[in-house]
């Protein structure tokens, strides 16, 4: 064994995986989790592994942390064979899993306690330790309470703290940034680069937000079990230099524009940011706004700064061959059309749970095809708000009226003209694909005639042809999301509730989901979505921020821009409002 | 092996414990739900069983009859017209057996003429239909003695039954069921309990977490081991207590050998309930498994209520794969007769070679991965 | 509204029926159960293993002997000459009794005098010791008067004639299959039930199924029915293993009989359906149900009759729905107990399972969480 404490000189490999391939079987089929995988991790450095949902990034972090075997292949850490010396390895390294590994009924000190314990950290030690790490994460003032009664965000922070209680000199994270809000999420970084630069630590971290790959030193991109490519961020985006651009044309909604440009030859990719849309061309290409937007005047093409999303968008397109929309986005709901009025009408609404509120003061109103983007850290109020409108949950004040009908009176009436998306895509795991949405459209009552033609229609539309008698469990979380939201539409409903419809499911799938909304809007269904990605609320006509059950601001994406501004120049996107908004907040607010 | 890795996994496990309502549920509430409703709720000795007395010509001698039933505790009298009224009571489940003296009783006995006493018991409950049986049995038996005394005659059977009762002379079959009682509380601490909580670790994912760090899978399994042993022999020892002072329960052993005996099967339950955690990794399954394997046959197939000995063959082989079996026959003679070397040596050596069995196939399948 | 109910009813069928393993954990055990407890759980002593301790080498202690070898009760497997082997016996249970008979037994009965018959029991068992001591006293009460009535001499004044109705021979096994079936279908019952809800909230579908227009009302049919039609079907099947396998007598209507095995599986699932809308995740229902079964197994009079029971136990048993089961089935296999007899026990399952229902219903919605 190396000299355990020594830090490794920057840049020297701490890991060596070398030709690694590991299949399951579940059931009769095989899967090839892993094919042939070779990269490497630099000592001092973060090192990214980058994948979207199901590429195997989980699996080869377990295998290094000698959790399993390789089929074949090897892999080396600090020296050492994962294989075959697992607990030697796992004296030398720490791995925070996906849900942290926290116990949920002990307490924060309580489970510091138990992880020093378990890596033999001495008790001389651990004040000094402590303090360090609940500084670092700012958890000193919770040490007494309970784990799972913590936020996403602080459990986050806990996890990290439990696995660094001594500190290792490789870290392994996987996934330790989904389902976290923006703040918590860039204070997480923080502390990784504070490990890195102070200790010399060397991280690496699994993740599928794609902005986050430009934060590390090295990026691997894992796709269905194969290495796509490896090096520096910057090699990734040489590639893609000069084919992206920022399009605006006035006169027309940046959703429409957006929605034409995916459909237009030669585009590999087309988001909404910020006040354009990002286009990125295909090698060959050509920026001409008369092939891209014809018809369209004044249309304004700006070349920007390629990014990592870009080649990442590039690289898998190439590589599944998948063209920039994959349905039609013409989904055949045609709400009812009453005109531009408001189809949800909130006034004074709160809720509280014993002496504490959950939500208060909530006003707003939501138009029929709108857009509405409900914003918050974990704990806001969201929920809550959001199971109140589709009554789920009683007020316990205040006024609320979904499609013209009281929520306090006949919410039953209410629900037949309300498409809900659960949270985690709630279905039914063990029926099929066609058995869930059969099941779907009969309980709101469509007759035989009807849901033959609307089961039809979700097949066709999103793609389900090759699923349909799969159990819906057994299904990738992006099928998954696209069932979930086919089962919310099969009785064509005028107003959409998604909660958090995009969480853990790759950059690619959000792009398509977000196609399938705008167009649902664009045929005046009213979408009320709750997201923790800011780059989607770019998607949003308007968008309330809510922090402490209360809301912080109301308005367009621009408008909010604005009002975060410092020094007279408004945050650059969202995700900027959103931190400096909260950041504004008196301190303390996150503890309810 | 590392005693700081230990005693962290060992404290962890009792906070969770303490703050899982279902795990306080299985520990405490139903040991004491068990010992209050067995000990009190459940018997098997009938008590003031009501019996319907058709009497159909009143006399001395069937006054003198029928008192003798009124003193016993086992009777309620209730006298009844005639036939059919008490036939209707027994249908109705109002009284349990019907004791009907003829019209010609006085006159029959007088003559010395074997006077029947016809005696009705409603079948369907075969068990309490017997004991009631016996009961007026018993007190025909003491009345017939009486009646020859009052005639200057010596009743003379011509063989006498002389019964001794060891152990339990008073029959009482709460000291019996306590006993077996404490058997069923600890497979369910050793095996439902363990079984779920280990489970529950692969659930939510802590198990990940706890293989990365330094600590050896035997450490995880002590770790599991010790706080269940200590709950589960927590629960005998409060099931002891209940059973000498509160179920007057005799404990005519040694304490030695009922601790070392006790600490034996633990071991044995607490194996079978992590085999079983190993095999299901998720708490329903795990919880099913040990309710059909450990809690039922604990119940049923271990000789706690029902006699192994008159079970057919083939069952009766079968209750030799339940561990229950080998301890509810060391506890009744620990507690009812004392140290019965040749009950307490064969059935701790079949104990201990199940447990051995047990730990050594959780030894195979146990290993510090993930598949 | 049909139609939602009946979308509900094939979801939760498949829910329950399309995993092939779940398919035979509901089918499989309790039927295994049926036959092994079945055979298991009796109360009648059959080939109880005892001693012979025979002092006396005369006519009449040979007859005493061949009375008890005669006995499909007892088995001798022990024949022994010393006073000190019977400890050795009893207390390592090789026997559970010890019958001794003292050497002048036979000459004192031929001088007319009373002849000693000692009985010694292991009474660790006090209920197998009960049933073996009235199965000893039968046999020297026959034989007494068999030796009176052979030798001429006076018989005694009065002596007992013993009838039983519904089950002349007294056979336990009657009792105990047929209470079988209750406890069985309740096991299964609550199962399917108790898992439903609490299932949904965990996976968060049930979210999803309360903001269709689903009525609480189509809920807990599309939630009860399942349970309704496969208790039915499974309580058939023991009913014909009982009857055909067990050769329980079949003396009552079938009408009656599945009155009640209707009327208790509404009110076991009402039980299951509350349970599970109080837990919020699978374990705690597991755990309620748990919780709810054993006392109500034990409180239902299967193995211990109620009557046994001290006054507040017994005030207890009247919230128990599987009590009043016990009850029905009882009476109608065994007792032939017509419906008018049975109604007493019919009402309080289906004001139970009212109660349970309603609440279980209210709280689908008004569930705080």
């Amino acid at each position: 064994m190396s000299a355990p404490n020594a830090a490794p000189a920057a840049g020297a490999p701490v890991l060596n995986v070398a030709g690694v391939s590991k299949h399951f079987v579940s059931g009769e089929r095989r899967i090839d989790a892993l094919r042939d995988v070779s990269l490497h991790a630099l000592g001092g450095r973060v090192t990214g592994l980058i994948g979207p949902d199901a590429a195997g990034k989980t699996t080869l972090m377990r295998l290094i942390a000698g959790l399993l075997e390789p089929d074949s292949g090897a892999i080396t850490v600090l020296g050492l064979d994962a294989a075959r010396e697992p607990l030697a390895v796992q004296a030398e390294l720490r791995y925070m899993p996906q849900r942290f590994g926290l116990y949920e009924d002990l307490s924060v000190q309580e489970n510091l306690d138990l992880y020093a314990d378990l890596q033999g950290v001495a008790p001389d030690d651990r004040p000094a330790r402590y303090r360090e790490l609940m500084h670092m994460t700012g958890l000193a003032p919770f040490t007494r309470r309970l784990a799972g009664r913590l936020s996403g965000g602080m459990k986050q922070k806990l996890g990290l703290a439990c696995t660094l209680v001594r500190p290792p000199r490789l870290l392994l994270l996987d996934e330790p940034t989904v389902g976290v809000d923006p703040v918590s999420r860039r204070e997480l970084w923080e502390i990784v680069y504070r490990l890195v630069r102070e200790q010399g630590m060397s991280v690496l971290l699994s993740t599928a937000y794609l902005d986050e790959a430009e934060r590390c030193d090295e990026v691997a991109l894992l796709l269905d079990g194969e290495l796509l490519g490896h090096g520096p961020p910057q090699a990734f985006t040489r590639d893609v230099r000069y084919r992206s651009y920022a399009v605006t044309a006035p006169g027309l909604k940046k959703r429409v524009i957006q929605q034409r440009l995916a459909r237009a030859p030669g585009v590999i990719d087309a988001v909404v940011q910020s006040d354009a849309v990002r286009l990125v061309l295909d090698q060959d290409a050509a920026a001409v706004a008369e092939r891209l937007l014809p018809g369209v005047d004044a249309v304004r093409l700006q070349p920007v700064e390629a990014r990592f999303e870009d080649s990442f968008v590039a690289l898998v397109r190439a590589r599944r061959g998948e063209p920039a929309v994959a349905a039609g986005s013409d989904d055949g709901v045609e709400a009812a059309a009453d005109g531009d009025r408001a189809v949800i009408e909130i006034h004074n609404l709160e809720r509280r749970f014993g002496e504490f509120y959950a939500v208060r003061n909530l006003s707003f109103e939501v138009r029929r095809g709108e857009v509405f983007g409900l914003l918050g850290a974990n704990g806001a109020g969201k929920s809550t708000t959001f199971r109140m409108l589709c009554g789920l949950l009683p007020p316990s004040g205040g006024e609320a009226r979904v499609a013209g009908v009281d929520l306090r009176r006949a919410r039953a009436r209410a629900r037949a003209r309300i498409g809900y998306m659960a949270q985690k895509f709630s279905l039914y795991g063990n029926l099929s694909v066609l058995q869930n949405l059969r099941f779907f459209s009969r309980t709101y009552g469509l007759d035989r005639h009807r849901s033959q033609n609307r089961i039809a229609w979700a097949l066709d539309r999103f793609d389900l042809h090759p699923v349909a008698n799969a159990n819906s469990e057994t299904l990738s979380l992006g099928y998954k999301q696209r069932l979930a939201l086919a089962a919310a539409l099969m009785h064509e409903p005028d107003i959409l509730f998604l909660d958090e419809p995009t969480s853990g499911v790759d950059p690619l799938a959000r792009r398509e989901f977000w196609q399938r909304i705008n167009a649902l809007a664009e045929h005046g269904v009213t979408v009320l979505v709750t997201t923790h990605f800011m780059e989607e609320a770019e998607y949003c006509d308007r968008l309330a921020i809510m922090a402490a059950g209360e809301i912080l601001a109301l308005g367009s994406p621009e408008s909010i821009k604005a009002r975060a501004a410092i020094g007279g120049v408004a945050a650059s996107n969202v995700e900027e409002a959103f931190i400096r908004l909260i950041e504004r907040r008196p301190a303390g607010a996150e503890a309810a | 092996m590392s005693a700081i890795r230990l005693r962290g996994l060992i404290r962890k496990e009792f906070l969770q414990v303490l703050r899982d309502p279902s795990s306080i549920a299985i520990a405490f509430l139903m040991p004491v739900l068990l010992l209050l409703l067995f000990g009190y709720g459940v018997s098997l000795d009938p008590a003031h069983v009501p019996v319907a007395f058709v009497v159909e010509q009143p006399s001395a001698a069937t006054a003198q009859f029928t008192g003798a039933f009124r003193r016993s505790q086992y009777f309620q009298v209730v006298p009844m017209a005639d036939m059919p009224q008490a036939e209707a009571a027994l249908m109705a489940h109002r009284v349990d057996g019907i004791v009907r003296l003829r019209a010609d009783f006085a006159a029959r006995l007088k003559d010395g003429g074997d006077a029947p006493i016809q005696v009705l018991v409603n079948g369907v409950d075969a068990n309490t239909a017997r004991i009631v049986q016996g009961y007026v049995t018993g007190v025909w038996g003491n009345w017939l003695e009486h009646y020859a005394q009052s005639q200057g005659q010596e009743l003379q059977p011509p063989a006498e039954l002389r019964t001794r009762v060891w152990f339990n002379s008073a029959l009482r079959s709460r000291n019996y069921i306590v006993p077996g009682l404490i058997v069923v509380i600890m497979t369910l601490t050793g095996g439902l309990l363990t079984a779920m909580v280990m489970a529950r670790e692969w659930e939510r994912g802590t198990m990940e977490a706890l293989m990365v760090t330094p600590v050896s899978m035997r450490e995880v399994l002590i770790g599991k081991l010790v706080p269940y042993f200590i709950l589960g022999m927590g629960g005998m020892v409060l099931s002891v207590v209940v059973a000498l002072w509160l179920f007057e329960v005799p404990l005519r052993g040694s304490v030695w050998v009922l601790v070392a005996t006790s600490s034996l099967f633990m071991l044995v339950a607490l194996a079978m309930g992590l085999l079983i955690s190993i095999v299901a990794r998720s708490q329903f399954v795990a919880g099913m498994i040990a309710l059909v394997v450990t809690f039922l046959p604990a119940f049923l197939l271990s000789g706690f209520i029902f006699d192994i000995g008159s079970m057919p063959t083939v069952v009766q082989w079968l209750t030799h794969i339940v561990a229950a079996r080998y301890f509810i026959a060391i506890l009744q003679s620990v507690f009812l007769a004392g140290d019965v070397w040749s009950v307490i040596l064969p059935n701790s050596l079949a104990l201990i070679i199940m447990g051995g069995l047990f730990l050594l196939l959780i030894r195979r399948s146990a290993r510090k991965r993930l598949e | 509204m049909l139609q939602r109910v009946w979308a509900l009813l094939i979801k939760e069928f498949l829910a329950v029926l399309k995993d092939k393993r779940s398919r035979v954990v509901l089918v499989v055990p309790p039927l295994i159960q049926t036959l092994v407890f079945g055979y298991a759980a009796t109360f009648d002593l059959n080939d109880l293993s005892m001693a012979l301790y025979n002092e006396d080498p005369g006519v009449a202690a040979r007859a005493l002997v061949a009375d008890f070898e005669g006995s499909p009760h007892f088995h001798v497997t022990h024949t022994i000459t010393r006073q000190e082997q019977i400890e050795t016996l009893i207390d390592s249970r090789e026997v559970l009794l010890v019958l001794h008979i003292a050497p002048d037994f036979s000459r004192e009965l031929v001088a007319g005098r009373s002849g000693p018959v000692q009985l010694i029991v292991d009474g660790r068992n006090s209920n197998t010791a009960q049933g073996a001591l009235n199965y000893a006293n039968e046999i020297v009460l026959r034989f007494n008067r068999e030796w009176n009535a052979a030798n001429g001499l006076r018989a005694l004044p009065a002596h007992i004639e013993s009838r039983a109705w519904f089950n002349p021979n007294l056979l336990s096994r009657w009792f105990i299959v047929s209470g079988l079936i209750g406890t069985l279908i309740m096991l299964v019952v609550m199962n399917v039930t108790a898992m439903s809800v609490a299932r949904e909230r965990e996976q968060g579908t049930f979210d999803q199924l309360l903001v269709t227009p689903l009525t609480p009302l189509d809920i807990l049919l599309g939630k009860s029915l399942p349970g309704l039609i496969i208790g039915v079907v499974e309580a058939t099947l023991m009913v014909l293993i009982v009857v055909y396998w067990f050769d329980v007598p079949l003396r009552g209507s079938l009408w009656t009989l599945y009155a009640g095995v209707v009327l208790f599986l509404f009110s076991a699932i009402g039980a299951g359906l509350l349970i599970s809308s109080l837990a919020t995740t699978m374990q705690q229902a597991l755990m309620g149900s748990f919780l709810f079964m054993v006392p109500s197994i034990i409180l239902s009079g299967f193995a211990t009759p109620i009557a046994n029971m001290p006054e507040p136990v017994q005030m207890l048993t009247l919230i128990d729905p599987l009590r009043y089961f016990m009850v029905v089935l009882r009476g109608v296999f065994v007792e032939g107990a017509s419906f008018s007899l049975m109604l007493p026990q019919l009402w309080p399952m289906a004001l139970l399972g009212l109660v349970s229902l309603s609440f279980s219903a209210w709280l689908f919605r008004h569930r705080l969480n």
